[in-house]
């Protein structure tokens, strides 16, 4: 278009300047430096070798991948169903699903803790029922269903977009030519949904892994994520040790977004349906 | 058979469901619980709302919250529109590096983009304060404007716009009369896309708001050492209720825009 229009992008050219290069140089030049001025690799080294960095990013990473795998087994079959529901009513059953991911998430966590409390709804149930009660509050337990509650919809969009656009001809073939359910399943349906899966797990573990605020409202602070330390280093004003940590977290989410391509769009697409 | 895997289906699809509403609806049926505890029916009543509206600090949280989402949105709204124009005369090349760039804070971790802003801040004004929390929510909220505009505006044909300047239309003329109307449903779901997402933001607001200033999501953070509020349970119905209302209105308009064509052109961006 009309090449006089070019200064209407400036205000958004120096937004995307000032508000998303600078202060990503600010970390990386906190990253590598030490308090007195000098250039370091200690806050990086650090990062990977204190030990209870290393404890919080091996609880961590468990924590993502058990989140993401469920989140999968749970999403991958809820995908395949509801793209066998009529054409007319998918878009809003899609709707529907992805719809208690608007409740605000604080609250989201406030009535997950209604739910496993030690006095909570299950344990009431469980207590009628005559049963044992559950500790689930305050555990690693707790913040894996936070984390599959919270992020499973960011699961279900790319896989059902993916599932919904397979050619159904190449299904039907592969049974006209004699293969059964299964033997379909596994060498037509899910080689063509991987796209969506490799997708939906980066959505999903992203997040996760980068997590602090679902840990610290359904783990009771008891359970130091890489979050949690990296927001305490922040808020005690441990610029340069924090700026360590965040630096690894931005290398783990470059290194998963380059093996699955994901370049942020889908994110921001698959928020609807 | 055929029945028996529908019958399956539909209580796989059910099951779901149930376990991703009770959350919700937990909190919108015990917000008219009379009873103070979470898990004896009390009765019906409006005790939990009238708690919330008398409770001043989470009303003045709630005020935050919403004149910081509208002025975000509104401010990012401009600048993201202002932008796709502009960005249509880049050269291709320049463009895609500009969206790369843009598109950083959707990637990236919330943790990282939150923190790298707060460092930046310090930096430079030593402080937090209202104008940095504004200034990050319009960072966080940028690319939701741009990916539902600028699609709009590359379906947008230069020639109607050109078509109103040589007939002697001043460009801001032209652009009210004709470029606006034709990418509005794009500008309308982009602010509102926005809007919702300022209003659920937790992380980046975290770190970059200043003392003493509270949206809710920090409020209900900062006070979980006292656990679950009643007003919470009336607080939670009425955010789900105002957030329901944002979403429909997008989906309205999101639906009643898309011609064939532009569903395509949708999808492609989407992939």
């Amino acid at each position: 278009m009309n090449k006089k229009n070019l200064w209407l992008s400036g205000p958004y050219l120096v937004w995307i300047v000032g508000f998303i290069l600078l202060p990503l140089v600010t970390i990386f030049y906190y990253g590598f430096t030490t308090a007195q001025g000098g250039f370091t690799f200690a806050n990086i080294i650090n990062a990977v070798t204190d030990s209870a960095n290393l404890k919080a990013i091996g609880l961590t990473v468990l924590l993502a991948a058990l989140a993401t795998a469920i989140c999968l087994l749970l999403g991958y079959p809820l995908a395949l169903c509801l793209s066998r529901i009529g054409l007319k009513w998918q878009k809003a059953v899609i709707f529907l699903f992805i719809l208690p991911m608007w409740m605000n998430f604080m609250l989201q966590m406030v009535a997950i803790n209604v739910i496993l409390e030690d006095n909570g709804i299950i344990n009431t149930i469980l207590t009628a029922l005559g049963l044992e009660k559950v500790h689930i509050a305050n555990t690693f337990g707790a913040i894996l269903i936070g984390m599959v509650y919270d992020y499973f919809p960011f699961m279900l969009l790319p896989l059902y977009n993916t599932v919904s656009r397979l050619d159904g001809d190449l299904i039907n073939a592969s049974k006209d030519l004699g293969a059964g359910p299964l033997r379909t399943f596994f060498k037509i349906t899910f080689p063509l949904s991987l796209p969506g899966l490799v997708s939906g797990a980066t959505m999903v573990f992203i997040p996760a892994i980068s997590d602090f605020a679902i840990a610290e409202m359904l783990g009771g602070g008891k359970i130091m994520l890489v979050g949690n330390i990296v927001e305490m280093s922040f808020t005690k004003g441990q610029y340069y040790q924090g700026s360590g940590l965040a630096i690894l977290l931005m290398a783990f989410v470059i290194i998963s977004s380059l093996i699955t391509g994901e370049d942020g769009e889908n994110e921001g697409g698959a928020m609807l349906p | 058979m055929k029945k028996l895997s529908a019958v399956l289906r539909g209580l796989y699809i059910g099951l779901i469901f149930l376990m991703l509403y009770l959350p919700v609806m937990l909190m919108i049926v015990l917000s008219f619980n009379e009873s103070r505890s979470a898990y004896e029916w009390g009765g019906f009543s409006f005790v939990k709302y009238e708690a919330l509206f008398g409770n001043e600090t989470i009303m003045e949280a709630l005020l935050t919250t919403v004149v910081l989402g509208f002025a975000a949105a509104a401010l990012a709204t401009l600048i993201g529109t202002l932008g796709c124009i502009g960005m249509l005369a880049m050269r291709k090349r320049v463009q895609k590096t500009v969206s790369t760039v843009a598109n950083i804070p959707l990637l990236n971790a919330d943790i990282v983009t939150g923190v790298s802003l707060m460092l930046f801040f310090t930096a430079i004004v030593g402080r937090m304060n209202s104008v940095t929390l504004l200034a990050s929510h319009v960072t966080l909220i940028l690319p939701y404007v741009v990916l539902n505009v600028y699609p709009k505006l590359a379906q947008f044909d230069p020639s109607v716009y050109e078509a109103a300047l040589d007939l002697g239309a001043s460009p801001v003329k032209a652009f009210f009369k004709v470029m606006l109307p034709d990418i509005f449903p794009g500008v309308l779901t982009g602010f509102l896309l926005a809007l919702t997402i300022s209003l659920d933001d937790f992380t980046i607001t975290y770190f970059t708001k200043g003392q003493g200033l509270n949206t809710l999501s920090t409020l209900i953070y900062t006070n979980r050492i006292r656990g679950i509020l009643p007003e919470y349970y009336a607080l939670a119905a009425l955010m789900f209720v105002g957030v329901l209302f944002l979403i429909l209105i997008i989906q309205i308009v999101n639906i009643r825009s898309a011609k064939p064509q532009a569903r395509g052109d949708k999808q492609r961006i989407r992939r």
